[in-house]
């Protein structure tokens, strides 16, 4: 059984559409992100899923639950870390968790135990009888990647874990997360606009733009998939160089620039030597050689046709709509 | 029960912890006790009541601290949905009947609190203890007004998306139901077009139960006002969980 199975699912707010007849499953144990823009429907998805955001059609399952008949089952099942704080600032690190604990009714003995195992795994273990709103970002996070992990979830959401944290933190958070896939087994759902937090953590990804899903596959087969690595060379005698490749039938493209050369190929680790080679057989010296792998912004450009950048601008508008609806 | 003692907890710990709120919210009540009471206590007699104007007063001050306190803390919910903690609460397998059954009592319990202040202070300017049983007659009065306002607090804050609608609530609900209750005035006395306004207000039998409990007189029989008073925090409570259902974040 699939961790999470969704089957066209849909959400409008007032007519607009913030999840689109979206359908995918998540296997036990992936790290699985989502990729996208703000306000791509990201965070409306995990909302149904989570069973805070009831959809407008469609079906869910989670843990083999359905997300709308049986959601103190999927609630049982799930932890989730939002997007925006959901700490009380006015209780201490300890008193959080302990609520958390009550809220899911863990017996006292365990409870105690486990909350100082993981106030000590987030590294907060000496601020535990601290308020909270002494806290930093990067702490109040950890607090709440601890406290969504206390009731042993089988499946973890984290809704852009890392926003607004320093390299740092985000480094230490990635590895956390990294840590508790493998260790405990828990299937982990990010939501993420960055790309090398998906490049980095993610077995599988699916890209999402306006409600869609664009694309859907393993971070290092979306790469594949959209075509070429590009070799830039710099030699003694680039012209030379440039129409003896010409003749190799793995080149897809040469371009000459004023004193480097940029080639498009498919495969670059396995054909660098051939070049290489290539060049020493006509007498020329190679200077530098770099080859450029494509990165998920590629993909992203590919399959969007704009870079998720350019997309944040132009959807910060409608994201401020979609969020004042989302209030409603 | 283990869910609604979780959110009990949760609001009395914070309510301990304001020092600023708790000091603050006593300032009103003792701000009218103090200039209502001596400001009038020499030219205001009250007819059929043996009492001076400041004793008169005592009991609808009470009542007054336990009213502000109670709808405030219904309305902390606000703030909840705001900072992002309901979600947290909302999300977990609990209902929202818990949920909503936990603040109410804490709010009631922190506004029973907040009375029970104002009562021990007015002890020192000529409130004086009748009787035992009395007191416990006005302390069940307190905590039905405690009830009973916090589940409207709640009911309100389901229905409000922020706080800028909050001046509203303090102009057209809090004060209109402090200022029909007969906590400054004695109801007896009011022509009968005002007196049957005053007796729509639920705050009115609270305070008439408190003054019976703490004077041993009032206009209107305790039972009734206990039998009114719970009546109508029943349909409170219920009205509050009805709303609360349907909160989204």
């Amino acid at each position: 059984m699939p961790a999470i199975t969704i089957e066209n699912l849909t959400k409008e707010f007032n007519g607009l559409t913030a999840v689109d007849n979206i359908s995918f499953t998540i296997e036990k144990g992936e790290i699985f992100g989502l990729l996208g823009p703000n306000g791509a429907g990201k965070t409306t998805t995990i909302s149904m899923l989570a069973t805070i955001l009831k959809p407008t059609s469609g079906k869910a399952f989670v843990n083999g639950f359905n997300i709308i008949n049986n959601q103190d089952d999927v609630r049982k099942s799930i932890g989730i870390v939002f997007q925006d704080q959901s700490l009380d600032e006015e209780l201490t690190a300890y008193e959080n968790m302990d609520f958390h604990g009550r809220l899911y009714r863990i017996p006292k003995e365990i409870k105690q135990k486990k909350i100082h195992k993981l106030l000590q795994l987030v590294g907060l273990e000496d601020r535990k009888n601290d308020l909270v709103k002494t806290f930093s970002g990067g702490m109040r996070r950890r607090l709440e990647i601890a406290r969504g992990l206390l009731h042993e979830p089988q499946i973890l959401f984290l809704d852009e874990p890392t926003l607004g944290l320093d390299p740092q933190t985000r480094n230490h958070l990635w590895k956390y997360i990294q840590k508790l896939n493998e260790g405990k087994n828990i299937t982990i759902i990010l939501t993420t606009h960055y790309m090398e937090e998906a490049d980095r953590l993610c077995h599988n990804m699916a890209i999402i733009d306006k409600g869609k899903i664009i694309a859907l596959n393993k971070p290092e087969k979306l790469k594949e998939e959209m075509g070429w690595d590009i070799i830039t060379i710099e030699s003694s005698d680039n012209d030379k160089l440039n129409s003896s490749l010409k003749s190799l039938p793995w080149i897809k493209n040469t371009h000459k620039h004023n004193n480097h050369l940029t080639i498009d190929l498919q495969n670059s680790e396995k054909h660098v030597a051939d070049i290489v080679r290539l060049s020493e057989k006509n007498k020329i010296d190679i200077l530098s050689l770099s080859i450029h792998k494509p990165t998920l912004e590629d993909v992203f450009l590919h399959f969007t046709g704009k870079t998720i950048r350019e997309e944040e601008a132009s959807t910060k508008d409608n994201m401020r709509l979609r969020r004042r609806m989302w209030r409603r | 029960m283990d869910i609604v003692y979780a959110i009990w907890l949760r609001n009395i710990k914070r309510y301990l912890r304001s020092k600023s709120r708790i000091i603050g919210s006593l300032g009103m009540p003792l701000f009218f006790l103090l200039i209502l009471g001596f400001g009038l206590n020499s030219v205001v007699d009250i007819p059929g009541m043996g009492h001076n104007y400041v004793g008169f007063i005592i009991p609808g001050i009470v009542a007054m601290s336990v009213l502000f306190t109670s709808i405030f803390s219904g309305i902390q919910i606000i703030w909840d949905k705001q900072f992002g903690f309901l979600k947290e609460t909302l999300v977990a397998p609990v209902s929202r009947l818990e949920i909503m059954i936990g603040q109410t009592l804490g709010g009631a319990t922190t506004a029973f609190i907040q009375g029970l202040i104002i009562l021990v202070l007015s002890l020192f300017i000529g409130a004086n203890i009748t009787n035992l049983a009395g007191f416990l007659i006005a302390f069940l009065f307190m905590l039905l007004i405690g009830l009973c306002f916090t589940a409207l607090g709640i009911a309100i804050a389901s229905k409000m998306d922020d706080m800028h609608g909050f001046q509203l609530i303090m102009n057209f609900v809090i004060f209109p139901i402090f200022g029909l209750s007969g906590a400054i005035f004695p109801i007896d006395s009011l022509p009968s077009w005002l007196k049957t306004v005053t007796l729509l207000d639920p705050l009115t039998y609270g305070v008439e139960g408190i003054r019976y409990g703490l004077l041993g007189t009032s206009h209107i029989s305790p039972l009734i006002s206990g039998l009114v008073l719970g009546s109508i925090t029943l349909v409170m409570i219920i009205l509050g969980a009805y709303l609360f259902r349907k909160v989204k974040v």
